[in-house]
């Protein structure tokens, strides 16, 4: 667990104080370097097909797919955590209808809905983070409805009701920090699908727009182009891949802890 | 059983209808419409196309047509396609999504039980620690970045195989879109199955079955197996949402004539009718797969039956 935190923390630290360092910004052309080999006249990855520095794009790509996927599940974190914690605490009917809502959602295809949102709304990249976090929440919320199902009938949680504490401040102030651990865990692991939704979208176009970038289009760009010269796609895909899988194996890792 | 799939199949209109409705009123919400282009239309021209794709009428109205319409398999005229009809533009791309999706989900089962299998022979070993670690690698990394590598490797540097387009179906076009797609769900199952396996050895009844003196192999196969892929049959509704995903980028990244390019090209041109049958379809997919998968379900594990 701690060799993929300290990856993940490199390639932000990278990503947040790197750009402005390099001799060349990330939307730059250097017409004498058009698709230049790595390591040519201070392009350290070379340049990609219209002579743009690789390494700053990457760098600056990975701080936008990184931005989007934290705002993303952080509105998947709140959205998640109200719905899961007003369904367990209320329980019933309230907890039946929410939570059949909540599995009718789990059978639609989603990615459809997140491309129709963003063919119909414009492709900002405010939207973006919206409708990913709007339709990654529905794990939060399941996790975060049996953690507070379990706690409700814990002594101490009996014994705030019964001191007279109001039903709500029961939830706020007793209930909800003991859920924190578990939900932390699984925003760890909403991060690197969102990150893969992020850059899903953006390969196909529909996600941030040009001058802007992220891994997804950076990868798209690599992509086509690979036959010339097949770095512009190792580089976004090689940190992309880091990501996801670093942020994979510590949020299972930490997902099992509280578990147990 | 029968009355199960009645009432699920009854509990799945509801939930279609809702699809359906949702993905209708953002379409008719959205600023711009298919009869916006660079060059203005003539108003004249404007109001009667309009008016002959009826989208004059209130919105209940034309969403109630348009249900009619469905159930008689008529799903209105592409906007942009101008001389196909919705219908037939999802039965050319149709065939090819399931051809695609079908084998992909036939490897990824196969490769991923295989995994599950060999991982959970000794729980804790190193094969099993390489195969877990293996099986992460295979879900975190999306098809859209396997894709190009394979091409790389495959198709422009040793030149084994095509490098995209799908020439009716011939088996070395298929070969890597189908790998891609199936690589993250295979990993997926692997995890299941390997999960799933070692709880079940580690039931009474297969304790028994050992101290009876069965073959380590039948204990695996005959008693073990049955009850640990339950986790992978509940993984059978999710699986195939994945691969009607996927299938999306791999078809757009190798030019496949599938639904998802269809569905794309039709999102990015407002082509209302084209896009809703699309979604409607995905969406009518992924419930029937839900109840295959409570079915197996049934099937595996015989408690869930009642």
């Amino acid at each position: 667990m701690k060799l993929p935190l300290a990856l993940v923390a490199l390639v932000i630290l990278a990503a947040l104080i790197l750009p402005p360092l390099l001799p060349w910004p990330y939307d730059i052309i250097d017409w004498s370097a058009v698709r230049a080999q790595p390591l040519t006249e201070l392009h350290v990855l070379g340049t990609d097909s219209v002579g743009r520095d690789l390494l700053a794009r990457t760098l600056v790509g990975t701080r936008v797919t990184l931005s989007v996927a934290l705002a993303a599940a952080l509105v998947a974190l709140v959205i998640g955590v109200a719905w899961g914690a007003v369904a367990g605490w209320a329980g019933g009917k309230t907890d039946e209808v929410m939570m059949r809502i909540v599995d009718a959602l789990y059978a639609l295809p989603f990615m459809f809905v997140v491309i129709l949102l963003m063919v119909v709304f414009g492709r900002s990249i405010l939207l973006v983070f919206l409708g990913i976090g709007a339709v990654e929440w529905l794990t939060m919320a399941r996790v975060v409805r049996g953690q507070v199902m379990q706690l409700k009938n814990r002594p101490f949680v009996i014994a705030a009701e019964a001191a007279g504490a109001p039903s709500f401040a029961v939830l706020l102030r007793h209930v909800l920090p003991n859920v924190a651990g578990v939900a932390i865990a699984y925003l760890l692991l909403t991060v690197p699908q969102v990150v893969m939704v992020e850059s899903f979208l953006s390969f196909l176009g529909l996600g941030v727009q040009e001058p802007m970038t992220s891994l997804g289009i950076l990868v798209k760009e690599g992509a086509d182009d690979m036959d010339m010269s097949p770095i512009g796609l190792l580089a976004p895909g090689g940190v992309l891949v880091t990501m996801l899988v670093c942020l994979t194996i510590a949020g299972e890792k930490l997902r099992d802890r509280f578990a147990a | 059983m029968l009355t199960l799939i009645l009432r699920r199949l009854l509990t799945a209109i509801p939930t279609l209808l809702g699809v359906i409705l949702l993905s209708f009123l953002l379409m008719r919400f959205a600023p711009g419409g298919p009869f916006d282009g660079e060059r203005p239309l003539d108003p004249a021209t404007r109001e009667a196309l309009i008016a002959a794709y009826g989208m004059d009428k209130p919105l209940m109205a034309q969403f109630g047509t348009y249900i009619g319409n469905v159930l008689h398999g008529d799903f209105g005229p592409s906007l942009i396609y101008r001389d196909f009809t919705v219908t037939e533009l999802v039965a050319k791309g149709l065939p090819v999504s399931l051809t695609l999706g079908g084998l992909a989900m036939v490897l990824a089962m196969t490769l991923g039980v295989g995994t599950g299998l060999v991982a959970a022979a000794k729980p804790g070993g190193l094969v099993d620690r390489v195969l877990g670690v293996l099986s992460t690698l295979l879900t975190s990394v999306p098809s859209f970045v396997t894709a190009p590598l394979l091409v790389l490797l495959f198709a422009l540097t040793l030149g084994w195989l095509p490098v995209s387009g799908w020439n009716d179906g011939a088996v070395p076009n298929m070969i890597l879109p189908v790998i891609a797609l199936a690589l993250p769900v295979a990993g997926s199952i692997a995890k299941l199955a390997r999960a799933g396996l070692a709880g079940a050895l580690a039931e009474d009844h297969v304790r028994t079955a050992r101290a009876r003196g069965l073959k380590p192999l039948t204990i695996l196969f005959r008693h073990a197996l049955r009850p640990a892929l339950v986790p992978v049959a509940s993984y059978a509704a999710p699986a195939a949402a994945g691969l009607l995903t996927g299938a999306v980028v791999i078809e757009t990244i190798f030019a496949l004539p599938g639904l998802g390019r269809y569905f794309v090209q039709g999102a990015l041109n407002r082509d209302y009718p084209l896009v809703l049958a699309v979604v409607t379809l995905y969406a009518a997919l992924i419930i029937l797969f839900n109840l295959l998968a409570d079915l197996v379900y049934g099937w595996l594990d015989p408690r869930v039956r009642e």
